[in-house]
């Protein structure tokens, strides 16, 4: 590998003839650079593009679709796509289930992780080390390898096209017990001895001290997972059969899955489905960007 | 008392099944569960000889290969680019980003209908400028390579902010001392940066890695797998003898596969890892 060295003699190579070739070359970085940032500006309209679309043919006619494919906003907007979205598909329901399985398992999550994470920081108890080995092993097992025996056994306990069965299977998270246990485990110990030794308990010091310092890390957890859940797609389609108890990306996709008559029914319940997040994202950008930054979970 | 739900979830929902999806594998069982028969290593013996199990170990081994290393190429030069933080940095850095908070199963809507021949963008804007386009996702040859790019257009945002996130925990001092020592931008980058960040380059590959190896959304909304298998990975194919042809024993054996190599991808991560630290 080159070292300092090699770079300090390409220096020297370069300061031995002077200013005209330094001149020519700062001339050349800036047009590079420039080139570059021109580069990432189109890159990044490029990526906006498809979404750009998704929102224009929400409120496209099919004719003026088919009549001219290469614009990306309507002639004539309509609301016809929205419209018809909610009587083409039990909607209203998609949505409330959504609600009822993203939000009710990340609340339920981010507690028991929460909980489990401040033991495995705190607590001495026989098989600590074992339960976080355990941990690890789990963060490695993704759902999709055990989704077979799981929808045996939600169907043997008759779950299937139940909330229940939806949430209690993915109500806890090896990543986040383990996201929260690095946390909790950089918090001073000094903290919870003193609180200790004014004679609170464990319960006491981890709704006192843990969970409010934990709140940035907490606030994470919740937007990973709640993102996470909202555009599973996968696990719900499995866990139901029953057209009324999918989510908006189940419902949606399987709906889209069928002969597709009208491209604007399909991009309205899109947009919609797409809305809470992009809402929240525009809202809460600062928690996406750390949680998903340092995580790299998605 | 506060580890209990935890445990409780987790043996129950993934240690059990990932001890039962073995024990499943070993045998013929359809869905009642009633008819099992124990088979041993039949349906292994099975997989080695199809030739659709296969094609998706092909599909998915071309789809993580390509979709991994243009995320990281990508993505590094995008953090580069965008690595300080100014207002146009940030929006520009938001607006690649923005694909990843969005659900993959109805981004794979959204494309199939932009390269659809009839009323897609794709094919009236290279039609617009006299190029002939082919009919994507009906076209064996280019079925697989729309799928990779609508993967690596979904989270080459993420890999992105990690590796800027990366890029901005490196201490100014290292560049600057280079660039006194005579550095132009690219050696300052191959042999500064770049070394200093092999951690979060590493991570983000392997969790890039493991999610291209889980890939089912996409395809399915996408191509459903076709045409003639030609985007049919490993999950989508475990999901068709699963859930369409209710050969649990034989899924479970996919599933099996496919958990073998996640896990020695993640052993070689933590080996790597290790090695990284000791650096």
């Amino acid at each position: 590998m080159p070292t300092l060295t090699d770079v300090t003699a390409a220096g020297v190579i370069d300061s031995a003839n002077p200013s005209r070739s330094r001149s020519w070359a700062t001339g050349i970085r800036r047009v590079a650079t420039l080139a570059s940032w021109i580069v990432v500006f189109i890159g990044a309209a490029a990526v906006l593009v498809p979404i750009a679309w998704m929102l224009g043919t929400s409120f496209r006619s099919e004719a003026d679709l088919f009549a001219d494919p290469a614009r990306l906003w309507p002639s004539e907007p309509t609301l016809g796509g929205f419209r018809r979205v909610w009587s083409e598909l039990p909607f209203v329901r998609l949505a409330i289930n959504s609600v009822v399985f993203a939000l009710g398992t990340t609340i339920l999550l981010v507690f028991i992780d929460s909980l489990a994470g401040y033991a495995l920081a705190r607590l001495r108890f026989r098989g600590r080390r074992l339960a976080l080995w355990l941990v690890i092993g789990c963060l490695m097992i993704p759902f999709q390898v055990t989704l077979i025996p799981t929808f045996e056994l939600i169907n043997r306990l008759g779950w299937l096209n139940t909330y229940h069965g939806l949430i209690v299977p993915r109500m806890a998270s090896a990543f986040g017990i383990f996201f929260l246990r690095q946390f909790f485990a950089t918090i001073p110990r000094e903290l919870d001895e003193a609180a200790l030794i004014d004679g609170a308990s464990h319960l006491q010091i981890y709704r006192a001290i843990a969970i409010p310092l934990a709140k940035p890390a907490l606030a994470a957890l919740f937007v990973i997972h709640f993102m996470n859940l909202w555009n599973d797609f996968l696990w719900p389609m499995v866990m139901t059969t029953d057209p009324d108890m999918r989510t908006l990306p189940a419902g949606l996709t399987l709906f889209a899955g069928q002969h597709v008559t009208d491209h604007a029914v399909v991009m309205a319940g899109a947009v919609i489905s797409l809305a809470p997040l992009a809402l929240a994202f525009l809202v809460a950008q600062r928690y996406f960007v750390q949680g998903i930054a340092t995580t790299g979970f998605k | 008392m506060f580890v209990t739900p935890a445990a409780v979830v987790l043996g129950v929902f993934v240690v059990y099944p990932i001890v039962r999806t073995l024990w499943m594998s070993l045998h013929d069982w359809s869905l009642s569960g009633r008819n099992t028969e124990w088979v041993g290593l039949e349906n292994y013996r099975q997989l080695v000889h199809d030739g659709r199990f296969w094609n998706a170990v092909r599909v998915t081994s071309v789809y993580t290969m390509f979709a991994v290393s243009a995320q990281l190429a990508l993505g590094l030069a995008l953090a580069y680019r965008l690595r300080q933080t100014t207002w146009l940095s940030s929006i520009v850095r938001s607006a690649y980003f923005f694909p990843t908070i969005a659900a993959l199963s109805t981004m794979g809507l959204v494309w199939r209908f932009i390269l659809d021949p009839q009323i897609g963008l794709i094919n009236a804007w290279t039609g617009a400028v006299g190029l002939a386009s082919p009919e994507w996702l009906r076209s064996t040859t280019w079925a697989l390579p729309a799928v990779i790019v609508v993967g690596i257009w979904k989270n080459v945002g993420l890999t992105m902010l990690v590796i800027v996130s990366a890029l901005q925990g490196v201490p100014p001092e290292l560049e600057e001392a280079a660039q006194l020592d005579g550095a132009n931008a690219w050696e300052r980058f191959r042999h500064v940066l770049v070394p200093s960040i092999r951690p979060a380059l590493l991570f983000v590959s392997v969790i890039n890695t493991i999610a291209s190896l889980q890939l089912f959304d996409l395809v399915f909304s996408m191509t459903r797998g076709g045409p003639l298998f030609r985007t049919e990975t490993l999950v989508a194919y475990m999901y068709e003898r699963g859930f369409r042809d209710f050969r649990f024993g034989y899924a479970a054996a996919i599933s099996w596969v496919l958990f073998a190599v996640i896990m020695l991808v993640s052993v070689v991560q933590l080996r790597v890892f290790r090695d990284a630290d000791v650096d």
